[in-house]
């Protein structure tokens, strides 16, 4: 078939873009619209005691004030079964930035006036800003009939591993935080809802799951899907974040049925900033049990995860996958994983590009690391007495359904270190080390596994999708042009053109006669949507498989057109011949409209050249690599500088190495972020200290290095693509590698450990108190 | 609130439109004049999604009023492009993968070619010092600075740019 997988072709959805002609929801005009503004808590948790929005209402230009008793019937925001979270506050609030009310006006700037004129008193209650305070004894339950603020609890393991950590020749304690972020898309929560009497609800909404929200949105109103219409267009940016649902998208919809009216909410940054869900904020409690040698005998994990304010229907599932994955690349006889979520009065948690598996990332390769210190013994020479080898894989976890798939984890540490000089940067830093007025440096490593092409649909379910598969619809126009539609829901990843490349390698249509649709639950015939790296390994094989589907049915027109018989026509570079000869031959364009012509067709055969396929994966895959990660440490202001960051990453199949290095680099940069800059903070009142982006640290482009990137490529048998999955790599790899580097940087100093972010002041102290001791 | 007639040319064309007091120069951009090109990413003057050229310099469009540009040319993502598809900056956004999900992008456009205004022949420190006030959360910048980079091999900021730059220096 053609080249067209692993092509480095420019981007279809560019030219709109780079033009301003891309359709945002912001960008979105209805006639009539109406804007919608929140009235939100500015306590971290308390009661209600009165709530007066008659002044508000009485504002020109205002339609309505409504709080939670004004809207009976109005469905709860998408939670966690038990704890479903009101759109609006009812009676107590439970963290800062918390829906009170809303406000509809005729335009956006008069909404905002109208909601500062709510005037609501408030009771203070004690406010739990962190799990300690939460699960302190006789700490306040914080959600409705609950008794403990510890709403979750499992353990994974039928073994606590206490034997085995017990009677290794050593044994060492870990504590690890994974500090709270912010996903922060460069887009907020953007959503436009138009409900029309007799035919339904039309909502645009920044989702990255529109018939996921289409089919809890019918469920939740009580409409037909059939009335629904969810219509994801151009999306700024999501990671996850955007996959959870927000009170806006329910508020919008019941408030246009009352008005009429579309009503549109555009959230500020400073909103975004506590009201889109925050990720990572685990803790964990690890004790390793390992021999002289480093070989690891015995984990046991404890995890505890701060759940926010309301648990989180995405969130909740973190810390289970977080358990699944704390074993890492490596051969661990023994795992005991168990966790604890909790809530706290803070904005609630859910996922963030890795989610759950950077988290267990970290913890392992911090913990290889610790145990190679303890050791006296380098840290790569610990990583390769445990990693799995290739001849090992596909390797069974303990986990029951976690198998990774064929990699190469010792081959990826080879082909990262063929792109090293180990030895020059080891003189390097000892040179520095000695020499008072030279930064020091340092040098981290990071061996990661994490799960992609998500996923199998029982797991799915779990999360309340319908599946975890992914639908195609691939459609030849009587001109030979093609259209996909495809139910994964884009917002960067580049979909319009991977999936054309795909069909164009398939079935040898021009590339530049494909068009791609997705997004709209109108036009899209089902889906479930973009997150957990599943774009290529199961929204790509989908189309796959919908692509051969279609080349069967237009073989066989072709060999009924060619009178031959089917098995000896083939299909090259979109053209259909009798193997071995020039001529005749038919084209794909030919073809295609043979197949609207019925009294040319073989006996019986339907019309038409389109086929729908569906992909369902009968297992995760399972994304590797092996990172590197130079720092550099300024000794006067304790700044730590990324010199070089290098990548080796098996995604299986690339199928767009221009994308591919995209999505590399994008994870990267949020990773080193997480070891360097970023961190949502409370105060002891449950104020965030990071609520807009002067206070939250997102990177600029002269924060960040350049990246190496490199592929070893070990096809997945679990696709018919061979792809693994690429989208959170960079944010799973990247913290530990940056803190490995900055601890080795230290590491003289006596230092075993830094807890991210790295900042300059942290640092700092680091360096005088070893010093001044 | 009072309100003000203002005069602002954009993308050479001109226009008229009332205005009140408080109105932000990217809302009137958007809202009022129809070109969503520019976005708005923060309410802090952080992120620069809202960048457009005023008068030959670059500026964050959230943080001007509107009232504040009467008599003034603006020149927007929309205008970027002349005779041609795309200027040399979006056709090197376009070759080097410098956009993701694209909402960033005519910020860090615009950006980029009030850069190469400047500086015809930036190095990486110049081009990641020149956009530091635009945050992107997609690219890790990287590939940005290549764009920018093929941008200055291939024409620099373009037509539409440069013509504006004259005009605003009348």
């Amino acid at each position: 078939m053609g080249s067209m997988i692993g092509a480095a072709v420019v981007r279809k959805e560019d030219p709109a873009l780079l033009t301003g002609r891309g359709t945002f929801v912001e960008d979105v005009s209805l006639p009539g619209t109406v804007h919608m503004a929140y009235v939100r808590s500015p306590v971290a948790h308390a009661r209600i005691v009165s709530l007066d929005t008659s002044a508000a209402a009485a504002e020109p230009g205002v339609l309505g004030v409504w709080t939670h008793d004004d809207l009976p019937g109005l469905p709860p925001n998408r939670s966690v079964p038990g704890m479903e979270r009101p759109c609006l506050a009812t009676g107590t609030v439970r963290f800062v930035g918390e829906c009170v009310a809303v406000v509809v006006a005729t335009d956006r700037y008069v909404a905002a006036d109208a909601a500062g004129l709510v005037e609501v008193e408030y009771d203070d209650l004690p406010v739990m800003a962190t799990v300690d305070a939460a699960t302190a004894e006789g700490a306040t339950p914080i959600l409705p009939g609950l008794e403990s603020n510890v709403v979750l609890e499992q353990v994974l393991s039928a073994t606590d591993a206490e034997t085995e950590l017990a009677t290794a020749p050593h044994r060492l304690a870990v504590r690890l935080r994974n500090q709270r972020c912010a996903a922060v898309p460069m887009e907020p929560t953007v959503c436009l809802a138009d409900w029309q009497q007799l035919t339904g609800l039309t909502i645009y909404a920044t989702t990255q799951s529109p018939h996921h929200m289409r089919n809890e949105m019918a469920q939740w109103f009580g409409l037909p899907q059939q009335q629904v219409r969810v219509i994801a267009p151009d999306v700024g940016g999501g990671f996850g974040a955007k996959a959870s649902c927000y009170p806006e998208f329910l508020l919008t919809s019941e408030l246009s049925r009352r008005l009429r009216r579309p009503v549109k909410y555009v959230e500020s940054r400073s909103e975004n900033m506590t009201s889109m869900v925050h990720g990572r904020a685990q803790q964990h409690e690890v004790e390793v049990g390992f021999d002289d040698d480093g070989r690891l005998l015995a984990l046991r994990v404890r995890i505890t995860q701060d759940c926010g304010g309301w648990p989180d229907a995405t969130g909740i599932g973190l810390p289970t996958l977080t358990s699944f994955m704390s074993g890492g690349c490596y051969r661990i006889p023994v795992i005991a994983a168990s966790f604890r979520s909790v809530v706290t009065n803070t904005t609630p948690v859910g996922s963030y590009r890795g989610a759950g598996r950077p988290e267990a990332s970290f913890m392992i390769e911090r913990v290889v690391d610790h145990v190679a210190a303890e050791l006296g013994r380098d840290p790569l020479d610990v990583r390769r007495v445990n990693l799995i080898r290739p001849d090992e894989m596909p390797y069974a976890t303990q986990f029951e359904g976690i198998v990774y798939d064929e990699a190469d984890y010792p081959g990826c540490l080879d082909m990262l270190l063929s792109h090293l000089d180990l030895p020059a940067l080891r003189e390097q830093q000892a040179e520095r080390r000695d020499d008072p007025t030279a930064p020091l440096l340092g040098i981290g490593f990071s061996v990661f596994v994490e799960m992609g092409g998500f996923g199998p649909t029982p797991l799915f379910e779990q999360f309340g999708y319908v599946g975890g598969w992914e639908s195609a619809n691939v459609r030849l126009n009587p001109d030979g042009s093609a259209v996909i539609k495809v139910g994964t829901s884009p917002h960067g990843q580049g979909h319009q053109t991977a999936f054309a490349q795909i069909l164009a390698d398939r079935l040898g249509v021009d590339f530049d006669r494909i068009t791609l649709l997705h997004g709209d639950t109108a036009t899209v015939q089902e889906g479930i949507g973009t997150m957990g790296s599943r774009g290529a390994p199961v929204g790509g094989s989908a189309v796959f498989k919908a692509a051969d589907k279609v080349r069967a049915k237009a073989l066989r027109i072709a060999a009924h057109m060619l009178e031959a018989d089917e098995s000896d026509v083939e299909l090259v570079e979109g053209t259909f011949r009798v193997a071995g000869t020039g001529s005749p031959s038919v084209t794909l364009g030919e073809v295609a409209l043979r197949s609207l012509k019925p009294h040319l067709l073989p006996e019986g055969m339907d019309l038409g050249l389109e086929e729908t396929a569906h992909h369902e994966p009968s297992n995760l895959s399972y994304p590797s690599g092996a990172h590197c990660c130079v720092v550099e440490i300024d000794r006067e202001t304790g700044k730590v500088s990324v010199l070089r960051y290098v990548a080796v990453d098996d995604c299986g199949t690339v199928i767009n190495p221009l994308l591919a290095t995209g999505q590399i680099h994008g994870g990267l940069a949020q990773g080193i972020a997480q070891a360097l800059f970023e961190e949502v903070t409370y105060d002891g009142e449950g104020q965030p200290l990071a609520g807009n982006l002067v206070g939250y640290t997102v990177p600029a482009a002269g924060d960040l290095p350049r990246y190496e990137t490199h592929h070893l490529v070990t096809p997945t048998s679990f696709n018919p693509l061979g792809a693994k999955g690429l989208g959170e790599s960079g944010a799973t790899a990247a913290p530990q590698a940056v803190v490995n580097a900055v601890v080795d940087a230290l590491a003289h100093l006596g230092v075993r450990d830094v807890e991210m972010p790295c900042t300059p002041a942290k640092v700092w102290a680091l360096l005088n108190s070893a010093n001044g001791s | 609130m009072s309100h003000h007639k203002i005069r602002l040319t954009v993308n050479g064309v001109a226009t008229e439109e009332e205005v009140e007091s408080r109105r932000l120069l990217v809302h009137h951009l958007r809202d009022t004049l129809g070109l969503t090109g520019t976005h708005v990413g923060c309410d802090t003057s952080s992120c620069g999604a809202c960048t457009v050229i005023l008068d030959g310099v670059t500026v964050k469009s959230c943080t001007v009023l509107a009232v504040a540009t009467d008599g003034s040319e603006v020149l927007t993502v929309e205008g970027l492009a002349a005779e041609e598809e795309l200027s040399p900056v979006q056709e090197g956004f376009r070759q080097c993968h410098g956009l993701q999900c694209g909402y960033c992008t005519p910020g860090m456009v615009m950006s980029a070619t009030g850069l190469l205004m400047d500086d015809p022949d930036p190095g990486e420190a110049e081009i990641r010092a020149g956009i530091e006030g635009n945050l992107c959360r997609c690219t890790g910048y990287a590939m940005i600075v290549d764009s920018v980079r093929w941008a200055a091999e291939h024409g620099g900021p373009g037509a539409a740019a440069t013509e504006h730059a004259n005009r605003a220096s009348r």
